[in-house]
């Protein structure tokens, strides 16, 4: 394959902690390899700032291979940039152009306090799963794991939600900040279960309550949300957690 | 002679006899105590949440800014367990043989049964807590095979294992947070452990948000810190993967054992250029149904799809026709290396071998024709049908191996090359899991205990959650029983104190140093130090060198380091900074332990001592041994010798042919 390098323009937002207040800054990359990743052509502008005495850009990461949930950025308006089911680590420059002007902002939610430039905080989504996001089976209780078949159809939906990383790019595509799309996810990855039986209602309504008291806003069902998700977690999941959280609030003593 | 505290008895009894006799704390008395647990990964995980579960007060570390981030969850193909599910004749004696044979007979026989016995519980556990793993369509398990064993016993969640898993353990995790049973530190990283009268008694973490130091007091300290393979710069490790914790520990006193052993895995995607920050693994389970080839002429530059059957090599079935493209990992990453050394690599850098699937789409193509019950079927349906079969197998690994690389590998074989993935060394433990420093254990990658010189593929996951859910949480009883009597020692004790100035000091040291050169920089330069003179291949001259100039290395970060920003504020830079120093300090002794190894075995192959066909050739005689490091100076360690016995397994030539 033949490659080529780019020149490059970002606008990037930068912003000590949480205290202060942020804004662009301009950078210009140059050589870029089309073969590099998104975050490696950040590491080599990080590596140019630090060797002129400039502080480099905070940014998360950690796996690089689109799993850990831990990168976010919104990239031209897009979180985790152009392509569809991709987390920023896996974004490569042959998505950009030479020439071409890249803006680079964090996830921007009030449940999502900034920590520094694209450094969020996303301890809520922790607290979400706190509120019943779980089996409760404590080590050893456990029965053989071929004693209960569960049919396929159902086990293969179930790990479909499941895939969900984390990332909070749901919630930084909505208008209202919902976190819908991720709540619906671990509610559904349950909920389709039969281990996930016996808690299945008060599981959904203290979910939901967590959700409200985190600060994430309403879903109005625009869809942004499946767009964004890097592992195509599909609405169809917001739809069976509303049918859950029904159900629940109907039945309940 | 270094002491394993192996149960006596019959291998199949050691662990239940142990169980059976080991000393309770009753509950009133674990709500007393708090234990430490650093990292959050399979064994940092579900250690913490079942300690929580059993009562004890649980603080639990990590680095990442949730738990649900560790590297257990890139985990890929699958966790092994003797279910035998298959009927194709797995047992508990099976998985201990293979694990014992594939990690080339430098593992603790004792600590494997353990392991192979508990692996069954694990899967059950998992199922219960919702783990949904692959199933048939009767609604049952399914099972794939893995490198280096003849059974299919991987149980497995699409080519997204470890993070099934792990989001299990970290639900069980979250729950106890929930109940107050745990508390859970994110974004905290443990610098130093506090050793009181000879015992772990607790640890300086920093919170990496505000960079201010915290002492915590803990009965105990549980190390599931993760291996050290980005001692290599590259590798399949996350970005933030370190050996910090652990080496803390060694510098405090508890021994690293057999450093030199690491595993390079055979199938990643191969380094495209000088920018390069990580490596990306492709599964083993890719093993299953790829073909691993190179041309059979030398420098043939032939598109691959070009070149006819016949002129293709299928070197791991040519040499290897019993366990074909399934020999373990150390057998299958050595023969890339002597085909791409012998001029016949592929790609632009020529150190690449194809990993070709067009064999089983085809065969997958036509197993659907005759399942749906299809006729006048073309060869172009038959391979969409394939196709459709192995997305549903393989896809996520397809999609990530067509971003990174821009090819699609439903078309062209995929190219890769062996990649540093997991270390088989780490602090060295006892049956119990416990370091020589009394109160400190090390579960999972971090400890050296279950996989001797080569670990097999989905024996990673079943470790990590064997010693968390199953293990830990009665060695850790029968030796916290005796601390009942202890009270609490307050964080204002001297030894705190002392401990918290030490590692402010360096930190201060570290950012004034004020140098020209880039924390990155030092990394990759030790990185292809170690790479290149202690990595798939090594020689007594090659690691002489490598010590020296790890040693001027070292010297010169010390001088010449620059780390920007403030101590008090987030300042990653100033986090890796503290990792890479402990990483130059590492790699210089994985080059000592290898060169004191002057044998080959699995993952550590020294040229000097190989088969004329190029094996490994083990010295028993000499070095049936583990290697404990006990670091004694600056430079300096001295070796302690741990005799491995086998009393069932009788050690011979690994045999894959």
């Amino acid at each position: 394959m033949a490659h080529n390098n780019l020149n490059l323009k970002l606008k990037v937002w930068r912003q000590k902690n949480a205290n202060t207040t942020g804004a662009f800054v301009k950078y210009d990359v140059n050589d870029i390899s089309d073969e590099m990743s998104f975050l490696e052509m950040l590491d080599v502008l990080n590596e140019k700032l630090i060797v002129t005495g400039e502080e480099p850009i905070a940014f998360d990461h950690d796996c690089r291979e689109g799993i850990c949930g831990m990168c976010s950025l919104y990239i031209d308006g897009k979180p985790h940039g152009p392509w569809q089911a991709n987390t920023t680590c896996q974004l490569h420059m042959r998505a950009f152009k030479d020439g071409d002007t890249i803006t680079i902002e964090p996830w921007r939610s009030n449940a999502f306090p900034i920590v520094k430039d694209l450094t969020v905080d996303r301890g809520a989504f922790d607290r979400i799963i706190q509120a019943g996001g779980y089996v409760s089976v404590n080590t050893g209780n456990a029965v053989d794991g071929n004693s209960l078949p569960i049919n396929k159809d159902n086990a293969d939906a179930s790990f479909a939600a499941a895939m969900c990383i984390g990332c909070g790019a749901c919630v930084a595509a909505c208008k209202n900040s919902s976190a819908m799309l991720f709540l619906s996810a671990k509610v559904s990855h349950l909920a389709l279960l039969p281990q996930g039986e016996p808690e299945r209602k008060s599981r959904v309504l203290n979910m939901v309550a967590q959700m409200d008291k985190e600060g994430f806003g309403s879903c109005t069902n625009t869809g942004a949300c499946e767009a964004a998700c890097p592992k195509e977690i599909s609405i169809a999941n917001i739809a069976r957690l509303n049918k859950e959280y029904l159900r629940a609030g109907i039945t309940a003593e | 002679m270094l002491n394993a505290k192996i149960p006596a008895g019959k291998l199949e009894e050691k662990w239940v006899d142990y169980k059976g006799h080991c000393k309770l704390v009753n509950p009133a008395n674990k709500r007393k105590m708090e234990v430490i647990v650093v990292g959050t990964g399979l064994a940092g995980a579900s250690a913490a949440a079942s300690l929580g579960e059993l009562g004890y007060k649980v603080k639990a570390f990590c680095f990442q800014d949730s738990p649900r981030r560790a590297h257990s969850i890139a985990a890929q193909g699958g966790i092994n367990a003797a279910k035998n599910y298959q009927n194709d004749g797995d047992s508990v004696f099976r998985l201990f043989y293979d694990t014992i044979k594939g990690g080339d007979y430098r593992a603790r026989e004792g600590n494997v049964h353990r392991l192979a016995e508990v692996s069954s519980n694990i899967i059950d556990q998992c199922v219960a807590q919702g783990v949904p793993f692959a199933r048939e369509y009767g609604g049952l398990l399914s099972n794939r095979s893995f490198g280096g064993t003849q059974v299919q016993r991987t149980f497995y969640a699409a080519g997204q294992t470890g993070q099934q898993l792990l989001i299990g353990a970290y639900q069980a995790l979250e729950r106890q947070v929930a109940l107050g049973n745990v508390t859970m530190y994110a974004r905290h990283e443990m610098l130093d452990v506090v050793k009181i009268d000879g015992k772990a008694k607790g640890i300086i973490a920093r919170n990496l948000i505000t960079g201010e130091l915290e002492k915590h007091f803990g009965y105990a300290v549980l190390l599931c810190t993760g291996g050290y393979g980005n001692v290599f710069y590259l590798s399949t490790n996350a970005m933030g993967s370190n050996v910090t914790a652990a080496w803390k520990a060694h510098k405090q006193g508890a021994y690293f054992a057999n450093p030199c052993f690491t595993q390079i895995h055979p199938t990643c995607i191969p380094v495209s250029g000088d920018h390069q920050s990580k490596l990306t693994l492709m599964s083993e389970s890719l093993r299953n149904d790829g073909r691993i080839w190179v041309p059979k002429a030398k420098g043939d530059n032939r598109k691959s799809i070009d070149i006819p059957e016949e002129e293709r090599d299928y070197y791991l079935e040519r040499r290897y026709p019993a366990f074909g493209n399934l020999v373990p990992r150390d057998v299958a990453s050595r023969a890339a290396k002597e085909r791409c050394d012998a001029g016949y690599g592929v790609g632009t850098s020529k150190q690449a071998v194809y990993l070709d699937f067009a064999a089983a789409i085809e065969r997958y193509g036509k197993t659907e024709v005759s399942k749906q019950g299809l006729s006048n079927v073309s060869h172009e349906e038959i391979i969409a049908l394939g196709k459709e079969v192995v997305k549903e197998k393989y896809g996520n690994l397809f999609d990530m191996y067509a971003k990174i690389t821009g090819e699609n590998p439903y078309e062209v074989p995929m190219r890769i090359y062996p990649a540093v993935h997991y270390t088989m060394g780490g602090l060295w433990v006892d049956y119990e899991l416990q370091t020589n420093v009394p109160g400190l254990y090390a579960l999972g990658e971090a400890n050296f205990s279950d996989h001797g010189a080569n670990r097999l593929g989905a024996s990673a996951l079943m470790q990590g959650l064997a010693d968390g859910y199953f293990v830990v949480p009665y060695t850790l009883g029968n030796n916290l029983a005796d601390e009942i009597y202890n009270a609490p020692i307050p964080t204002s004790h001297p030894a705190f104190e002392a401990a918290e100035k030490a590692v402010a000091d360096r930190i201060k040291t570290l950012k004034n140093i004020n140098g020209k050169q880039s924390v990155e920089s030092f990394h990759k330069r030790l990185g292809k130090i170690i790479w290149d003179k202690c990595g798939m291949a090594r020689n007594a001259e090659g690691l002489k060198q490598a010590i020296a100039e790890v040693q001027a290395l070292k010297k010169e970060f010390w001088s010449d380091v620059r780390i920007p920003g403030e101590i008090n504020e987030f300042n990653p830079e100033l986090d890796k900074a503290n990792r890479v120093a402990d990483f130059i300090e590492l790699g210089e002794l994985m080059c000592v332990d290898a060169l004191a190894r002057e044998e080959s075995c699995g993952g550590h192959f020294r040229e000097e001592y190989q088969t004329p066909d190029g094996e490994a050739l083990r010295d028993d005689e000499n070095f049936m041994y583990v290697a404990a490091w006990e670091t004694t100076g600056e430079h300096e360690w001295t070796l302690h010798k741990e005799e491995l016995k086998y009393e069932v397994i009788k050690p011979s030539q690994r045999n894959y042919k």
